[in-house]
């Protein structure tokens, strides 16, 4: 799949768009009740067309965050910021958009409609575009990552990987500041996974978007990255940032690279202590 | 639309002629071929307590002469009329009722307990009220059908509402949907497998019912044709009265199932 090279125009990027800044960010679910604090005193700041990655243990508060900046859920204290501008406060309710489009944990494809009913369903929906003008757009978009062949076929008929390029496309075309992928290659195979990563560099490469990617897979973290932040367990905020310094375009033989175990190294140690914070903490629930 | 096309393609001859050369298809028609078989042999008082059944020759001359009746033909069109106009206003009402009992929480909440109470009350427990207050014969038959198959319909809607993957309705918010685009676009389309599930139990129920309620209140239809060879002590009749129930309610089936597979177009794969 060597469509960086034959990528003519790519995508059409306002370059310098899709900074974030979160600040303080708290969320406490039930405040009345259980009271569940997922979020407390969270900050980082995301620079335009920088691609984070944030691991952490599992219930750590990753897909709060996620879904804070995405707005499906409101915060409880602090803000976040999209270039300078509030996206989400404790006064505002929070709101949805084109501007920041997430790729779901399990596939979010519309099963009854085709690929390309599924690429063009965000700017027909907006109506930015005329329906003619979405699919020609999105039949660029599909061909430029080798998808061109299978417009007219239903997400129940592709492979695991191929609905996941097409749902980054689905989002991309949006052209959104930033994307938000939660988990996208979790319940991948090896081979799928590897080759996932290697079609979402080339995608961020040609973009240029500012890329927020939630994962539990220490060494896809590095991999991808620029940043990678480890969140803590709940009450979640993050503890360590990583700047992965490797050249891009990424190539898997950094994989074996000393730099790269030695960051892997670092990751794991974090990491592990949050995990066994983590295991205990449920263990006093139980109890 | 071209690959869904091709998917499609293969044309109805070339599957039936693919179906017949099938091991399903002999081993179905082994088992009917069987059933008759063992029928014989229970008819002429080779197995215990089936010899008052008439033999399936016999049957099948009972059957010859039914079918030169107009009465025979009547009662096929009198019982499928009101099949149809019951399982018809099932789903027009049922379905709606079910998409709004999912989608709002205040309509649920004010129509959920009462249909609930009124679930549980089976069809024929309707028969005496229905006669009293429809005007009609006919139209108490109707109603009768249409409660089989409402209930059946709105429970499935409203499951299937219920079941819609949340990261449907996230994404189509997230890329800029209304919650009227959200609920004409991804909810009532996420929703029409259970409606198809829906009608595929309900047009059985509607010929359970519609058979019973004519041998209650029935003056025609399938059901009573059945129950005058009864009482007319032609056993053969009543044969030929059941077999032809199950036809209808298996050309009945196939039809909703066609109905489902046009509406789900992308279910069906390969």
């Amino acid at each position: 799949m060597n469509t960086a090279e034959a990528t003519t125009p790519p995508p059409v990027c306002r370059a310098g768009e899709g900074a974030m800044s979160i600040r303080k960010v708290g969320k406490i679910y039930d405040p009345e009740g259980v009271h569940v604090v997922a979020l407390n005193d969270c900050s980082l700041e995301i620079a335009a067309g920088e691609f984070v990655a944030i691991v952490g243990p599992s219930g750590c508060g990753k897909s709060t965050l996620l879904n804070t900046i995405a707005g499906f859920d409101g915060l409880t204290s602090g803000e976040i910021l999209l270039d300078g501008e509030p996206l989400a406060t404790v006064d505002k309710d929070p709101r949805p958009g084109p501007d920041r489009v997430v790729v779901f944990q399990h596939g979010a494809l519309f099963p009854w409609k085709t690929v390309l009913q599924n690429v063009t369903y965000g700017p027909v929906v907006q109506g930015a575009m005329s329906e003619e003008d979405a699919n020609k757009r999105a039949q660029e978009m599909l061909s430029r990552v080798g998808l061109n062949d299978i417009e007219t076929a239903y997400p129940g008929q592709l492979s695991s990987g191929m609905q996941r390029r097409v749902e980054i496309i689905r989002a991309l075309i949006n052209n959104p500041k930033v994307l938000l992928l939660d988990e996208p290659f979790r319940a991948m195979d090896t081979v799928t996974k590897s080759a996932s990563h290697q079609y979402l560099l080339e995608l961020y490469d040609a973009t240029g978007k500012t890329i927020f990617f939630i994962t539990h897979d220490l060494e896809e973290a590095i991999f991808l990255a620029d940043k990678v932040l480890v969140m803590t367990t709940r009450p979640g905020y993050i503890k360590k940032t990583l700047q992965v310094n490797l050249p891009r375009p990424r190539q898997y033989s950094m994989l074996a690279s000393e730099e790269f175990l030695a960051m892997k190294a670092q990751l794991v140690e974090a990491v592990h202590e949050e995990a066994v914070k983590a295991f205990e903490a449920g263990e006093r629930e139980m109890a | 639309m071209a690959r869904a096309a091709t998917m499609k393609g293969a044309s109805f001859g070339y599957k039936m002629r693919k179906f017949v050369a099938s091991k399903h298809f002999t081993r179905g028609t082994l088992a009917v071929i069987g059933f008759f078989v063992l029928w014989q042999a229970g008819s002429m008082g080779l197995m215990p307590f089936m010899h008052a059944i008439p033999t399936p020759v016999t049957v099948a001359e009972a059957f010859w002469e039914f079918m030169g009746t107009g009465k025979y033909w009547q009662s096929w069109m009198d019982s499928t009329l009101r099949v149809t106009y019951g399982f018809v206003a099932a789903q027009i009402l049922g379905i709606p009722l079910g998409l709004g009992m999912g989608w709002n929480r205040n309509f649920k909440d004010f129509t959920y307990p009462l249909f609930e109470l009124m679930r549980p009350i089976p069809p024929l427990a309707w028969v005496p009220v229905s006669i009293l207050f429809w005007p009609t014969n006919e139209s108490s038959i109707a109603f009768i059908t249409f409660i089989g198959a409402f209930f059946t319909i709105v429970v499935n809607v409203l499951g299937g509402v219920s079941a819609i993957p949340r990261q449907l309705v996230d994404a189509a918010v997230s890329f800029g949907a209304s919650p009227r685009q959200v609920f004409w676009r991804i909810v009532l389309p996420a929703t029409i497998p259970s409606i198809v599930t829906g009608m595929m139990v309900g047009i059985g129920i509607t010929w359970n019912v519609v058979i019973a309620a004519e041998m209650i209140a029935g003056n025609t239809g399938l059901g009573r044709l059945t129950w005058e060879a009864y009482l007319a002590g032609h056993t053969p009749g009543i044969i030929v009265g059941m077999i032809s129930i199950g036809v209808a309610g298996y050309v009945s089936s196939m039809a909703v199932k066609m109905i489902g597979d046009w509406l789900m177009p992308w279910k069906k794969v390969f």
